[in-house]
């Protein structure tokens, strides 16, 4: 089977055909850097995104957050429920761990908060 | 019991309010809406005209004439903006050219002064930017511009700064007579007055019916309107009108006293009075007209457009009576009813007076009133000892037409309140400019959340059900 | 009187200023009208950013941390909370804050890097009411990212610019309802990378071709009537739907914020709606620099960073005394390509030119002529105006040009 993909990897954006047969990846056309290629893959066996968003300060202010690495792609909407009940205690810097393996990945901070 | 209660406070209310204040009178001011000046006053041409429209003998021409007079010491007073740019009614053929002949004559039986047909090498001079094809015109320098809502809003905190009271939502939906006077019912409120004046826009002949005055009835009339940025203020100086039709004034183009270009209106006669959607075919109209008289309108600049309804009495004239002792009529105040306003407000008095109000000077009225640009209009000096006073008038808040926090600040704390996103805006002119609040939207909803001392999430663009953020993300805890 | 005065503190005033330092400068002041450095970049949460500077996907606000931790490190002094509200064209700048008051700064060389806003739904003369819940997209971002608060839950979003697609998502994922993106041209002026994760992976149908033909609701937002619109962009009456919502986001394009440049007498052009610049980014205006989303809108914030390095160092050199060539060759376009950044160039020195395309073309080739000669050619698949192209000039073979003409052949 052929599927068509968009990588997101990067903001080039490349137009990605693949040959899929039994959730194995046979060949990837379109990728211009060994990263789309990897996406492709990934993309066509178990598809995952970065997520960011903000968690509540405990002075009621936010914090920005991310994934330090993609989860599954269907674990989105359960990974937004761990951050939108968690509670960060000030201050936070960069790369802080606000909560621990939702999913295999840490929530982490994105900015620098007293 | 109040002495007079005023219904409406669009510019014609505000301004009886107010003069009626410089009497020792208890007054009473009933608004349906969130703020003042919510009906016509708040989407109109702005305009002062000369006077030369309405029919000789009519009220319209004679309170027109001096409305026009008045206009120039009533903005100072209230500190709001007013120009003198004067008015060019343009003309394309001969068939215009009679019209005018017309309208100089009337407007010279109407006491207009100095009105004069301009000829086309001596329009190019004074208005570089009109069309070639326009080959005369009626040009009244006693003409202007004014910035209506402000006038409004001016007049009422005017009114209450000597005494008025002002009671926002409060829609009259009864009128009872009683001894020595009404009761005005609201849905959860009612107030007494001797003596009750209607000036209630669109919705006056629902008013009068409530005492059974069935003699008049009042439609709106929608007008459409596209604004262009400051940058094109200058395209023309003087209020360009087309040669009149039955329909009115046609689409002009004007500066306003802000310095913004006005295009508009349209003329669409409507039953729903609650109805100001603008439309594709009222679009469509102003800019088709808009190049016919005037070239190099850069409409890549438009920053918002909007839609009035102005109230068209059933007479053609104003209607301004007292179907019955005690309760006077200002209905079918269109055009030109913002002009005519000042003068409006002194015939109501006179009329009170001839009802057998007993009217005392009060010495205590303050016709002065600070303007809410006065920070803006400040030299340098001036301006950094108010900042060192409080800092918050060095901090810009909205970028587009440099409105500090100080400013929003003051303007919130006076009289009258404004309780909405809106109403700042017409106060101050923060969110009106060319990114129509896309930045300092937010940080004036947190001023006026933190004035009002009300939540965040509960502050709405006009009252009612126009809140701006439906809650708190993060499951609403903070 | 100082030497160096930066207008903006967001991605271009900072890498502009670091790149003053290295070149030398000591005296450099940052006016910044946030309570931060970062500009725009503090809201835009999401990640993306940095690819080509740092090989690395980081987020707005850590792509700002990288150069405002280097501005730190340098002590190149800032103002924040600082509005300037006007620059002469003798470098006279008026500010105000609530510290200093309103204060002039005379200084030897201004960089302008306000940055650019978003074209606002007024703008575009849409038909109905104006209630509540009508907001840029960027706005909505602010709310969302910033404040802590939901506009609305049920949204449909005009124009699929970057920032209208990142809201798609980010209004989904706090729990709202996205019914659809219209957008009035054929294809997208996002990136496809976005479509895809912004959209498709939430199942949000881009309308393309489409628009909002009116607005319904008295006091907030009801609902909106969307129309596909024929070539010509005018919209099909049968094609009409009605979409209930409560909130309409509007991601209709940017601006670049050039009224301190207007005042400053700088000439701007009127496709970019920026400033005209030479290779070292410097305006009409001796000694006035111009850089970031301020000159030209940008798709990513890295060539922000890389032109206003340009700007940076070529104000440092004008402190110092050495002043750029004055023999420039003007650059002009075939329409296909809209623009070029920059609009001249010197003769002695290698230039990359940066470009921006009006439709979206495939299997073209990218020619630069002098006069009738080709003097230079790149093949493309693919080019698109959401995406900043670029070509890089060696001074060998532009040196005897007149004038150089870039044009767009479709094979």
């Amino acid at each position: 089977m052929e599927r068509k993909l968009t990588c997101i990897i990067c903001p080039l954006g490349c137009d990605l055909t693949v040959q899929v047969e039994d959730k194995k990846v046979l060949d990837v056309q379109g990728h211009t850097c060994p990263r789309g290629k990897k996406y492709a893959e990934s993309e066509c066996t178990n598809p995952q995104r970065t997520i960011t968003s903000t968690v509540k300060c405990n002075d009621g202010s936010l914090v920005s957050v991310k994934t330090d690495k993609p989860i599954p792609k269907e674990k989105m909407i359960e990974c937004m429920e761990a951050i939108n009940n968690a509670v960060a205690t000030l201050p936070v810097s960069i790369g802080d761990v606000i909560i621990e393996d939702v999913f295999g990945s840490n929530i982490v901070a994105t900015q620098n908060k007293k | 019991m109040y002495d007079v209660a005023v219904i409406g406070a669009g510019v014609v209310g505000g301004l009886v309010a107010r003069t009626l204040t410089k009497y020792k009178l208890n007054v009473c001011i009933l608004e349906a809406q969130n703020d003042v000046a919510m009906g016509a006053t708040k989407a109109n041409s702005a305009i002062v005209h000369g006077g030369f429209d309405a029919k000789e003998g009519s009220l319209k021409a004679l309170l027109n004439v001096r409305g026009c007079k008045m206009m120039e010491s009533v903005c100072k007073e209230l500190g709001v903006s007013y120009k003198n740019n004067g008015s060019l009614v343009v003309g394309f053929n001969d068939e215009d050219r009679s019209v005018l002949n017309e309208l100089l004559e009337r407007g010279n039986k109407n006491g207009v002064e100095r009105l004069q047909i301009l000829e086309k090498d001596e329009l190019k001079k004074l208005e570089p930017n009109l069309s070639e094809n326009v080959t005369c015109a009626l040009y009244a320098p006693t003409a202007g511009i004014v910035c209506p809502y402000t006038l409004a809003i001016s007049a009422v905190g005017n009114a209450m700064d000597n005494g008025a009271e002002l009671k926002c939502n409060f829609k009259v939906i009864g009128i009872d007579e009683i001894e020595n006077g009404y009761k005005l019912s609201a849905e959860n409120d009612a107030v007494e007055a001797r003596y009750v004046i209607n000036c209630a826009g669109v919705y006056s002949d629902e008013i009068a019916k409530m005492i059974g005055d069935d003699s008049f009835s009042v439609h709106p009339r929608r007008g459409e309107y596209i604004l262009l940025d400051k940058e094109c203020g200058d395209t023309v100086s003087c209020t360009i009108f087309r040669t009149p039709s039955k329909m009115g004034k046609g689409i002009l183009v004007t500066p306003t006293v802000h310095g913004n270009l006005l295009l508009g209106p349209t003329a669409f006669d409507m039953e729903d009075k609650e109805d100001k959607d603008t439309t594709a075919e009222g679009f469509a109209n102003i800019l088709g007209n808009t190049h016919e008289t005037v070239s190099g309108v850069a409409l890549n600049k438009t920053i918002t457009s909007f839609c009035g309804l102005r109230s068209v009495g059933s007479t053609g004239d104003f209607i301004i009576n007292s179907p019955k002792k005690g309760f006077i009529n200002t209905a079918g105040i269109e055009s030109p009813g913002l002009t005519s306003a000042p003068a409006i407000a002194e015939y109501i008095a006179d009329m009170l007076k001839d009802e057998g109000l007993e009217m005392e000077i009060n010495p205590e009225f303050n016709p002065i009133r600070k303007s809410y640009h006065a920070f803006a209009e400040a030299s340098q000096e001036e301006k950094n000892a108010i900042i060192k006073e409080n800092p918050a008038y060095g901090k810009i808040v909205c970028r587009c037409e440099g409105v500090t926090e100080g400013e929003i600040v003051d303007a919130i704390r006076r009289n009258p309140q404004p309780h909405d996103l809106d109403g700042v805006k017409r106060r101050t002119r923060a969110q009106m400019g060319r990114c129509q609040g896309g930045f300092c939207g937010p940080y004036v909803t947190e001023l006026l959340a933190k004035e009002l001392n009300i939540p965040y999430e509960s502050v709405t663009k006009f009252g009612g059900e126009s809140i701006i953020n439906i809650g708190k993300t993060k499951g609403g805890q903070a | 009187m100082r030497d160096l005065v930066i207008i903006g503190g967001g991605p271009a005033g900072m890498s502009a200023a670091i790149a003053a330092y290295e070149s030398g400068i000591r005296d450099i002041l940052i006016l910044e009208r946030d309570e931060n450095l970062g500009g725009i970049l503090q809201q835009c949460i999401h990640n993306g950013f940095g690819l080509h500077k740092f090989g690395e996907e980081l987020t707005g606000p850590e792509y700002a941390w990288k150069y405002e931790a280097k501005v730190k490190e340098l002590g190149i002094e800032c103002k924040l909370n600082t509005m300037v509200l006007d620059v002469s064209e003798d470098k006279v700048i008026t500010a105000t804050n609530t510290e200093d008051g309103l204060f002039q700064i005379e200084a030897k060389s201004v960089i302008l890097a306000m940055g650019c806003r978003e074209r606002s739904k007024g703008a575009l003369n849409i038909a109905g009411s104006r209630p509540a819940g009508i907001y840029s997209a960027g706005t909505a971002q602010k709310f969302v990212n910033m404040k802590g608060y939901l506009p609305g839950k049920n949204v449909v979003i005009l124009g699929s610019g970057d920032i209208g697609l990142i809201m798609a998502r980010r209004m989904t994922l706090e729990g709202a309802k996205v019914h659809a993106v219209c957008e009035l041209m054929p294809y997208s002026g996002g990136l496809a990378r976005n479509i895809e994760q912004c959209l498709n992976d939430f199942g949000i149908p881009l309308k393309l071709s489409h628009t909002i033909v009116k607005i319904h609701g008295k006091d907030r937002v009801e609902g909106v009537t969307i129309a596909k619109v024929d070539e010509n962009r005018r919209p099909i009456k049968e094609s009409e739907e009605y979409i209930a919502c409560d909130t309409i986001l509007f991601s209709v394009g940017l601006i670049p914020e050039n009224e301190l440049s207007k005042a400053a007498k700088v000439d701007l052009s009127n496709i970019t709606s920026g400033a005209v610049v030479d290779q070292d980014r410097q305006t009409s205006v001796e000694g006035v620099f111009s850089c970031g989303n301020v000159l030209h809108v940008h798709d990513l914030v890295d060539y922000v960073s890389d032109e206003a390095e340009i700007a940076g160092k070529a104000a440092a050199e004008y402190i110092k005394g050495n002043q750029g060539e004055s023999v420039l060759i003007p650059i002009t376009t075939d329409g296909k390509i809209r623009y070029t950044v920059p609009q001249r160039i010197t003769k002695s020195k290698d230039v990359a030119v940066y470009f921006r395309v009006s439709n979206i073309y495939k299997n073209v080739t990218v020619t630069v002529s002098d006069g009738n000669n080709v003097i230079f050619s790149k093949k493309r698949v693919k080019v698109a105006p959401g995406e900043m192209e670029s070509v890089t000039l060696k001074k060998e073979i532009f040196e005897n040009a007149k004038e150089l003409h870039f044009a767009l052949e479709e094979m």
